[in-house]
């Protein structure tokens, strides 16, 4: 791996973390990280539907009529997570049952589209395999992050096993209820987004407009 | 003329300018076929494990209704783990069948076979399922002699999907001990609440017939009252009188009426 492909695998895992910088992919973070085991899994599905169509889209990038580009993408996109539905069904029951839908909204989640479309249609296959892992692994990086967080707060378990003693158990802790339900993933979401952009203030964004102030001048008063 | 060459027409093909009206619909369907061929060879292959885990889940859920019903653990753990015998019921007659041998007997199969359904009267199809199957299973629990539970399955059109579920009634079989929704696909977050352990909770202790023996069971919107209805979910309505109606069909002349009648007045065996 030469220094410049390590680049494109390296950076989206903090530097430029497709979640907390690009705050892409939100909607599955909510939703399937009140658990480790539903948020591990909702990783590998996602990495795997990532890295195979930032692959097969590098492949054929120079083939594809720039009309119907977005509808191949989304097309192939589509099947790669048919396709992990259904071994998930197959292999993972339960945990599939788990999921329920979210899974299936891989298709529709803009990170897969936004590597595709931004990164896989302009570059050879082995920087794109090694741009769709790295995204892959900064979403999974923060899902799992969140995952432990929610579930070891809001259940006292960490993947089915009792880490705080629960006080209906007879121990001295009390699950958080509120960590169980979707707000207290935003919460999550935006500490840590917080925390690394207090690290990296290079990644804070540029106010989009700014209050008027009486000094500033510019008033008609 | 040139002989046919394949290489050298693909290589014609990749060459076309990308924006051609050829190299865009030839792009469009080589894509479209790649993708429709690797979708269908996943889910062809996968689908006997698909199966067998579905299968699995059945029967678990039936383990898990009947170990949550008050007292039936007793009485499981007092006999043999197979004191819940399964046996296939003729519902036109209304009697056992002994042909079939139950271990055998695929009930999934036996509703989408020509040869052994039975078609429905429009207006008493109120399940919506058209043709009924001949044949159907029955796990009957006993302590000693006496009858305790009686586990139906039962199917319809809910809001829209298939609703399979098991329909437990108690001994003197009107009581019903126990609904347990094992497969539905109703809208995610709303008619998914059917399976809300809360809202199944409402059917115990309700009575499936009255006196006479007619069918009264019934889900309504709002105030339910008396030992025969059940309140609907809101915002679930259209889904929790699909169940209604799966467990008022089956409990009827063309479900499980004319069995549970023989049953009841010790005419079976």
């Amino acid at each position: 791996m030469t220094q410049g492909n390590f680049r494109h695998f390296a950076a989206p895992i903090i530097d430029n973390n497709p979640v907390t910088l690009q705050i892409l992919g939100i909607c599955s973070a909510l939703a399937v990280t009140t658990s480790l085991a539903t948020s591990i899994t909702m990783s590998i599905a996602l990495t795997a539907v990532l890295v195979c169509s930032s692959v097969v889209i590098s492949v054929i990038r120079k083939h594809l009529p720039t009309s119907i580009r977005l509808v191949m993408q989304i097309t192939i996109i589509a099947s790669l997570v048919i396709v992990t539905d259904q071994i998930l069904k197959g292999y993972a029951f339960e945990m599939s049952q788990r999921l329920s839908i979210f899974v299936g909204l891989i298709v529709t989640n803009c990170l897969v589209l936004a590597r595709a479309e931004g990164f896989a249609m302009h570059n050879k296959p082995w920087p794109s395999f090694l741009d769709g892992l790295g995204n892959g692994l900064g979403y999974s990086l923060v899902l799992i992050l969140v995952g432990t967080i929610r579930e070891l707060f809001g259940t006292g378990n960490l993947l089915g096993y009792n880490v705080f003693a629960t006080i209906e158990t007879g121990g001295w802790f009390q699950p958080l209820g509120l960590m169980l339900l979707a707000p207290s993933a935003f919460f999550i979401i935006g500490l840590l987004i917080w925390v690394i952009r207090s690290l990296r203030p290079q990644q804070v964004e540029s106010p989009d407009f700014m209050i008027r102030t009486p000094d500033a001048g510019g008033g008609n008063d | 003329m040139d002989k046919f060459n394949p290489v050298q027409l693909w290589k014609r093909f990749l060459a076309l300018p990308n924006d051609s009206l050829a190299k865009t619909f030839g792009v469009a369907f080589l894509v479209a076929f790649t993708c429709a061929a690797v979708v269908s060879v996943t889910a062809v292959t996968l689908k006997p494990l698909h199966e067998l885990n579905l299968k699995h889940d059945r029967e678990a859920r039936l383990a898990e209704m009947i170990a949550a019903l008050p007292g039936m653990m007793d009485i499981l753990s007092e006999a043999d783990a197979d004191t819940l015998e399964t046996v296939i019921v003729d519902l036109d007659r209304g009697e056992i069948d002994t042909v079939i041998d139950p271990g055998q007997f695929d009930y999934l199969a036996a509703q989408s076979k020509m040869e052994v359904t039975t078609p429905i009267p429009a207006d008493a199809d109120i399940a919506g399922i058209v043709r009924r199957p001949n044949h159907a299973p029955v796990h009957l629990l006993r302590d000693g002699q006496s009858l305790v539970l009686v586990v139906l399955p039962i199917y319809g059109t809910g809001y829209q999907s298939t609703i399979r579920a098991y329909l437990a009634l108690e001994g003197d079989l009107a009581t019903i001990a126990a609904v347990s929704i094992f497969e539905q696909k109703e809208t995610p977050g709303l008619g998914t609440r059917i399976t809300d352990p809360a809202w199944l909770a409402l059917w115990e202790g309700r009575q499936g017939f009255d006196e006479t023996g007619a069918v009264r069971i019934s889900v309504v919107k709002g105030g339910a009252s008396g030992r025969f209805e059940i309140d609907a979910i809101s915002g679930a309505t259209r889904s929790s009188m699909g169940v209604g109606n799966l467990v008022q069909f089956w409990l009827g002349d063309f479900g499980f009426g004319p069995f549970l009648k023989r049953l009841k007045e010790g005419g079976v065996r």
